[in-house]
């Protein structure tokens, strides 16, 4: 009986909490900044494409839903010719941002994605791909790897030291 | 056998061997890097240590690195042991420390063995906090990338291509941690196996650059197994397919075949396949392309077929099924060799050789073991790469038996074995007219004309065997040699004969027969190899049928009037007056091709054919071994295989018989019951309705990504995926995940080991064979019915105004499909025409000069080029060089001095 009438009570005391439900979409939902929604490919500090196309996400995907093909500009930069992802198969598990080595794919937190036509989900690389650095400012990748590219030779990465000179003989 | 103990549990193992082929051919897995079961080991990388204990009581042990310990009977070994743990941890940490971070964009992630064994030993963060080492990297030709910041310092690459392949142009320099394995300067890699390097490797550091141009990781590509359609030896290799497009060509182990390696040739010509000039789409000449399709094309040519009398002209590059469906369609009168006759007549002959002489030709790993070795008339690094690799090794075979095995040194200390031997060789003899890349190797190598060749070749066999004609009016000379060259092959134990018919001569064939017969005769376990100019030219002589000039006459004489051509551009076969005057008879020209050539150009009614990654079929090789190749990616309807087309076009044609069989297996089976000598031919690879476990065995990895998204740009429903008829594979990932049958292996790969080297895991031992025997049938065992030939040809003797033009082959620009891809295409010499030294002093002629002479009606205008070891009286053509007009070779050429007309400097205002 007593515990009857403490449900009763603990139910009323409700009436007078601060109200979880928000008006959406006039209202927007806080979500937090790891929030796990809309994929989108970022780019480095340079403003260069930072995805190096080097299909982990692809191999990473539960949902095999990214499918992408690598290509390189004249200076043996590589980035992807074309970047798919089928969004009426993603479970935004955000196994691709863990699998990235250069932080370009992130999850953002963003979910109104609805359409009424499902060919509209499949993304192209125009689609995803954002002017921003995302949650990761600051790296760049091709400053760390050790391939030349255009604007960066050989030795000239973080923590290298120049080339060897391979004629001579001093240790 | 020994037995060993490893971690307390006892194993038989084979004795002679040491630890680390022992662990890894009972499936233990201990990381390496230096040592290759093609090279043996060397103890550089320190990275398989053991711990090896004295006795059941030693619980201490000793650190040994087990590439170098030899396997001792009751030996005690621990590879679990912590501390031997540790100290390959510690080596994989010391071996990273300059490796660069750049796994993302290096091509042979997926698939590297640094990878793997970084894995394996646990090494997972750097503690090596200072700047890394990095080097500049070099241009080393169409083939190859080079990134030298990977390496690891292994030095795998130079003991392959300089020891093993021979090569001058790879090397390594500078000192102590500043080590640099490339050229001495950038430039083109001058071996023809360099495409080795991207497999040898076990990191980046040398990478497929036509796969960097459309780059995939292993584990996306869909796979199957494939052979090799670029020479006639057959080597076993594995396509990949992504996006509709072969992506590249990686080996496909065969102990019998090709072991581990392929020549550039193979594996970078496969790039034809998605060249621009592919014929895609069916065409018939009185439609409009746009109206075409496969049904209007079917009806067409079923049409043209039953209006006129028809001849099927088959050909050397097309698998067996589709000339024998061919043969079938037409009738057997009807069908003929699409190849030169003079191609034909030793084709023919060479089967003869093998299938009624008493040698048995050898397997390429069989040729390895040969310990006197004599070719005769064949430039083997132009026309069977591979078999001159497999020579290479042969010469070390004497000095390993005699010094090595003396020493007690076993073979697989490779430096040890190398140091000993030195610049040792076993007896290897080359008779030829132009110099090949062997004779460094050679004891000796003989220049002569083709039929001197063959003089040398009958007196070798008449000193061994006094059955075998005498060759009169020999020099001393020559008799020396023969005598020299017949002591040498009869001291042998495995004593190997090399011939083909690159040369175009039937003395030198029977010449080499001969010889090997005479060893036969004397109870020598001879072998007799014989090169063959195409990939299935052994299987089309096998399958029988007319030559290709009964076809012409059969059109010109008005006993047919349509004509059939599978597979074949005639221009490359036949000269272009026959050809023009054979097309102009012909009412309905009905072509099969994978690329639109000259042939294609005449057809009324044109097919796409699928490519070798496109179809399935069995191929013979020069051994007359019978391999299937599986297609590799389903293909639209219009592109299919020439079998296919043909069987379809019989089945509107009610022709019975074709009309009943459904797929591959059928026609097979028909084939194999029909043809005599392709008998059990079915019994080449697994049937199609083969299933392990209920199961397909799967083209692709497990790890296969994007299959919902790959087509989801056309459109967001994903198709059904395609099923295979003609075999047991399935184009999907799903299927059987154990190893399959070793006839239909889509690709290696091992839990741990993703990159080549999971190879050893489908061996019954490192290096050996393929685990349930190594795939092929071998068609012809030899009889020894043959007499011996008495046809001993004349000394060479040269015409006044005329030069005796001899085929010279170039592994880069004589095969017709390689020739459209674009990285071979970069390496195809330019036309010239070789010409003894002192015939160019008489003629006036200098170097680069053009040299004008006619052959059959055919002018031909080529620079010269002076050759020394050309005999007087001769000179060489390429052989199917692109812009070279076809002329039948050997044969004798009408030098035009008239018509030569000087070049004028051009004037520039």
């Amino acid at each position: 009986m007593f515990s009857l009438l403490r449900s009763m009570w603990l139910t009323f005391l409700h009436a007078f909490h601060k109200r979880e439900t928000i008006l959406y979409p006039e209202e927007k939902p806080f979500l937090p900044t790891r929030w796990r929604g809309r994929i989108v490919l970022t780019r480095d500090p340079d403003g260069g494409e930072r995805c190096v196309a080097c299909n982990l996400c692809a191999v990473a995907c539960p949902v095999d839903c990214i499918a992408l093909q690598a290509t390189e500009d004249e200076t043996g930069r590589r980035y992807p010719d074309f970047f798919r992802i089928n969004f009426s198969r993603c479970i935004f598990c955000g196994y691709c941002e863990d699998a990235c080595p250069t932080y370009a794919i992130q999850l953002i937190p963003d979910f109104e994605m609805g359409e009424y036509n499902r060919q509209n989900l499949v993304y192209e690389k125009k689609d995803l791909l954002i002017n921003s650095e995302g949650k990761y400012p600051g790296y760049n990748y091709y400053k760390v790897a050790g391939m030349a590219i255009g604007g960066k030779g050989k030795g000239e990465a973080e923590n290298e030291s120049p080339p060897v000179d391979i004629k001579s003989l001093i240790p | 056998m020994a037995t060993i103990h490893i971690d307390n549990k006892a194993y038989d193992v084979k004795a002679g061997k040491n630890l680390l082929e022992a662990c890894l051919s009972l499936g233990l897995d201990l990381p390496y890097f230096c040592y290759h079961p093609a090279m043996g080991s060397i103890g550089a990388c320190r990275q398989c240590a053991v711990k090896v204990y004295r006795d059941e009581n030693d619980t201490k042990g000793k650190l040994f690195m087990s590439c170098m310990e030899q396997v001792r009977d009751g030996m005690r070994v621990s590879i679990a042991d912590m501390e031997a743990k540790e100290f390959r941890a510690h080596i994989i940490g010391w071996l990273m420390t300059n490796h660069p971070h750049d796994c993302a964009v290096c091509d042979e992630g997926g698939s590297c063995h640094l990878q793997d064994m970084t894995v394996m030993t646990g090494h997972n963060y750097r503690q090596y906090r200072f700047d890394k080492r990095t080097y500049v990297n070099q241009y080393l030709g169409p083939f190859l990338n080079h990134e030298m910041n990977r390496c690891i310092q292994c030095y795998r690459c130079v003991r392959y291509y300089k020891d093993y392949a021979g090569g001058k142009d790879l090397d390594v320099f500078a000192a102590h941690n500043h080590l640099y394995f490339g050229r001495a300067e950038e430039g083109v890699l001058e071996s023809e196996f360099s495409g080795n390097l991207a497999e040898v490797c076990p990191t980046g550091v040398f990478t497929d650059k036509t796969l960097k141009q459309h780059y995939t990781r292993k584990w996306d590509l869909t796979m199957a197994p494939s052979i090799c359609h670029h020479c006639s030896l057959g080597c076993n290799t594995i396509a990949g397919e992504r996006y509709g497009t072969i992506r590249s060509i990686t080996n496909r182990y065969n102990g019998e075949v090709n072991g581990y390696f392929l020549c550039d040739r193979g594996r970078f010509g496969y790039e034809f396949v998605n060249s621009a000039g592919r014929v895609r789409k069916p065409l018939v000449r009185s439609q409009l392309p746009e109206a075409t399709d496969k049904h209007t094309a079917l009806e067409a040519a079923a049409s043209a077929i039953k209006a006129g009398r028809v001849i099927g002209i088959g050909s050397p590059r097309a698998s067996l099924e589709s000339n024998y469906v061919l043969k079938k369609l037409v009738g057997e009168d009807n069908f003929h060799h699409g190849v030169a006759d003079l191609e034909h007549d030793l084709v023919e002959l060479a089967m003869g050789i093998l299938r009624d002489g008493s040698a048995r030709t050898p397997s390429l790993r069989e040729v390895e073991k040969a310990d006197a070795v004599f070719i005769l008339g064949e430039d083997l690094t132009n026309t069977a790469p591979m078999l001159a690799l497999a020579v290479r090794q042969s010469v070390r075979q004497e000095p390993l038996l005699e010094q090595v095995s003396k020493a007690n040194i076993p073979v697989w200390q490779d430096a040890a074995a190398r140091g000993l031997v030195q610049q040792d060789k076993g007896p290897l003899f080359i008779a030829h007219y132009t110099p090949s890349k062997l004779d460094e190797l050679a004891t000796h190598t003989h220049f002569d004309s083709p039929d001197d060749i063959a003089r040398l070749g009958f007196a070798v066999a008449n000193l061994i065997h006094p059955d075998s004609p005498e060759v009169r009016e020999i020099s001393d000379q020559e008799q020396a040699l023969a005598q020299q060259i017949a002591d040498a092959l009869m001291k042998a134990n495995n004593p190997l004969i090399i011939s083909g018919t690159s040369s175009g001569s039937e003395r030198v064939l029977k010449a080499a027969a001969n010889i090997a017969q005479a060893l036969a005769a004397k109870e020598k376990s001879a072998g007799i190899s014989l090169v063959m100019p195409e990939c299935n030219s052994l299987g089309l002589a096998m399958l029988g049928g007319h030559k290709l000039e009964s076809a012409f006459d059969a059109v010109l004489n008005d006993y047919a009037d349509t004509v059939i051509i599978l597979e074949n551009d005639l221009y490359r076969r036949a000269n272009t007056v026959a050809l023009t005057r054979f097309f102009e008879k012909c009412e309905h020209v009905i072509v099969l091709d994978h690329l639109h050539n000259a042939t294609t150009e005449q057809a009324d009614i044109l097919l796409p054919a699928g490519t070798f990654s496109e179809a399935d079929g069995t191929l013979v090789n020069n051994e007359g071994r019978a391999q299937r190749f599986y297609q590799v990616h389903a293909t639209s309807d219009e592109l299919q295989e020439s079998w296919r087309w043909l069987t379809e076009l019989g089945t509107i044609m009610k022709e019975e018989e074709i009309s009943n069989w459904v797929g591959f297996d059928d026609v097979q089976k028909a084939m194999a019951h029909e043809v005599p000598a392709l008998q059990g031919i079915n019994r080449v690879s697994p049937p199609s309705d083969f299933r392990i476990a209920g199961q397909r065995i799967p083209r692709e990895p497990h790890r296969f990504s994007g299959r919902t998204s790959m087509h989801a740009g056309f459109n967001v429903s994903e198709p059904k995926p395609p099923v295979d008829p003609d075999s047991p594979l399935s184009y999907t990932m799903e299927g059987y995940r154990g190893q399959p049958p070793s006839a239909a292996i889509p690709f290696f790969w091992a839990p741990g080991w993703n990159s080549v080297q999971s190879t050893a895991k489908y061996q019954q031992e490192v290096g050996g064979h393929l685990k349930g025997g190594d795939p092929g049938l071998r068609l012809l065992e030899p009889t020894g019915t043959a007499p011996f030939s008495v046809a001993v040809p004349q000394r060479f003797i040269p015409l006044e105004g005329h030069l005796y033009m001899l085929p010279l082959h170039h592994t880069f620009g004589s095969e017709e499909l390689s020739n459209q891809a674009a990285g071979i295409m970069q390496r195809i010499p330019e036309p010239y025409v070789a010409i003894n030294a002192a015939d160019a002093v008489q003629l006036k002629l200098s170097d680069g000069q053009l040299l004008s002479f006619s052959i059959e009606g055919q002018v031909y205008q080529l620079p010269a080029k002076i050759s020394q070891t050309i005999p007087s009286g001769t000179a060489g053509m390429p052989n199917g060089l692109p812009g070279v007009p076809f002329a039948e070779l050997p044969a004798w050429a009408i030098l035009n001095r008239d018509i030569k007309w000087k070049q004028q400097p051009q004037t520039t205002f």
